[in-house]
């Protein structure tokens, strides 16, 4: 009951500062867009929420919720489910196209140890560019067809892209661009707005509810949600990108899911990313 | 302000997209759920069912899927997001109050995660009543 009433009495604080927000034009332009300050808030959040978890543990799912599921998860990673994935990806990534050109040619460091840097803002386009994107670009300007966002050739090429990476904190950047505070404010509004006939915001779950039981499953903590992705689930007996997970998550909660790669999830992409700046990449991730 | 706490601010100013079912009609829903209290109260056979139907209405996946959030005695695999569901009617001895609470909980707390199964169309008030039936018994 204690937790029911702490939410009623921050439901109404919050409502009390919206009347008084609108009533008061000083404190509007005082919330501008502030990346930097949304990021300390948020990080310290969840270090105050959960005391006890290592900070670079945060970027381990609902592993770092769970001392029990914890063990499990050590155990399994002496034989992790994803290698299968790590082996395709690696041998696709050395695999030439046909013109003889590979992915190495389209990216920074030949691709390697880059995940930290994705998404992007790409101040020509005016767009947040995620690796997934950043992927099937450079197969279509090699003449290739692209992948599709959800399967396991995706998967497997960003698995081994994240395994070179492994460690390296994310590093997010905004360029002084008002279109790339905007994709910024974007994707937080997306991750905040309750949507679909359950009426969920991503926040519901992974803000509100982390380390809680949804049925069987522990909800992951959204403070570096991305940096394990993709992952390996028991449940997919197979391999997920981040398109694919976001998709799951609105479908199931009855919410009409967007196109993989639309605009929003773009943007809600590289809120999330942001704002787990300093955390290390520790994917690919294997889930129960 | 701490923007963690946003989400029930932005959903004052944005309309959920996907909520294009709450503009059903609601006349038929309240006219069959008289239809079926008058029943009840006539047959006290038709009160046992109820309990029944709104027991399997409220662990049914694709229905209330309570079970989901609450621990509730005969459920397995529930979640924790929620209280357990126990000595209801002591909590709540106005039956009103459990509708309100499946009707649209956020009218009591905005912030929260219980889904407003009424306001959504997620349940019918004929299967929330049934619902309410079976929670008097916990
Ligand atoms: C009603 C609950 C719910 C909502 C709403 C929800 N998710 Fe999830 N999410 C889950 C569950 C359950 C899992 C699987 C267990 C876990 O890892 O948290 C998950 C997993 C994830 C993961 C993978 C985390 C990991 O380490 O395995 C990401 C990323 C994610 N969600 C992002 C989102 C985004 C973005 C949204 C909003 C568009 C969202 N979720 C909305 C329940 C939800
Ligand atoms: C996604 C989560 C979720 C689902 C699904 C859910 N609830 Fe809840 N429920 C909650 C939470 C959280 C509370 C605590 C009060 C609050 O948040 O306002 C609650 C509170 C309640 C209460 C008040 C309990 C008390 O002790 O005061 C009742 C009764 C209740 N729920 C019944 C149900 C029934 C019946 C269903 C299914 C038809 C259901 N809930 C489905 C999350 C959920």
């Amino acid at each position: 009951m204690m937790k029911a009433r702490t939410a009623l009495l921050l439901g109404s604080l919050s409502a009390a500062l919206v009347a008084f927000a609108l009533t008061s034009p000083r404190v509007v332009a005082a919330d501008k867009v502030d990346p930097v300050a949304d990021a300390k808030a948020f990080q310290n959040f969840f270090f105050q929420k959960f005391p006890n978890v290592k900070h670079e543990d945060f970027v381990n799912g609902p592993y770092s919720m769970n001392e029990d599921m914890k063990r499990q998860w050590q155990e399994k990673e002496e034989f992790p489910p994803y290698e299968f994935a790590l082996d395709a990806g690696k041998e696709m990534f050395a695999t030439p196209f046909k013109n003889g050109k590979t992915y190495a040619d389209c990216f920074p460091n030949g691709g390697i140890g880059i995940r930290q840097n994705y998404p992007y803002f790409d101040t020509g386009e005016g767009k947040v560019v995620t690796l997934e994107l950043a992927l099937n670009r450079c197969r279509e300007a090699n003449g290739e067809a692209p992948y599709s966002y959800v399967k396991d050739e995706m998967a497997s090429l960003t698995a081994y892209m994240a395994f070179t990476s492994r460690g390296k904190a994310m590093d997010i950047r905004i360029p002084d661009d008002r279109r790339a505070l905007e994709a910024f404010e974007n994707g937080k509004r997306y991750f905040y707005t309750r949507r679909g006939q359950m009426n969920f915001s991503c926040a519901s779950c992974h803000v509100q509810s982390p380390g809680e039981r949804i049925r069987a499953e522990v909800l992951a903590p959204a403070l570096g949600i991305l940096n394990a992705l993709p992952i390996y689930r028991s449940e997919w007996s197979g391999m997920g990108t981040t398109s694919r997970r976001f998709i799951t998550c609105n479908s199931q909660t009855r919410a009409v899911p967007l196109e993989p790669q639309a605009d929003e999830y773009r943007d809600v992409e590289y809120f999330l990313s942001y704002v787990a700046n300093g955390l290390p990449i520790s994917g690919p991730g294997a889930r129960p | 302000m701490p923007f963690v706490l946003l989400n029930t601010i932005f959903c004052r100013y944005l309309k959920p997209r996907n909520d294009a079912l709450t503009a059903f009609p609601r006349k038929p829903a309240l006219l069959l759920a008289l239809v079926v209290l008058t029943g009840l109260a006539a047959h006290p056979a038709g009160a046992q069912s109820a309990i029944a139907e709104g027991e399997k209405l409220a662990f049914d996946r694709g229905k209330g899927n309570c079970l989901t959030c609450h621990v509730i005695k005969g459920g397995d695999l529930p979640g924790t997001i929620g209280p357990e569901l126990k000595d209801i009617k002591a909590k709540y001895p106005d039956r009103n109050e459990l509708v309100a609470i499946l009707f649209d909980e956020t009218k009591r707390n905005p912030q929260t995660m219980m889904p407003p199964f009424g306001r959504n169309r997620l349940l019918t008030d004929q299967e929330i009543s049934a619902i309410v039936d079976f929670l008097q018994t916990l």
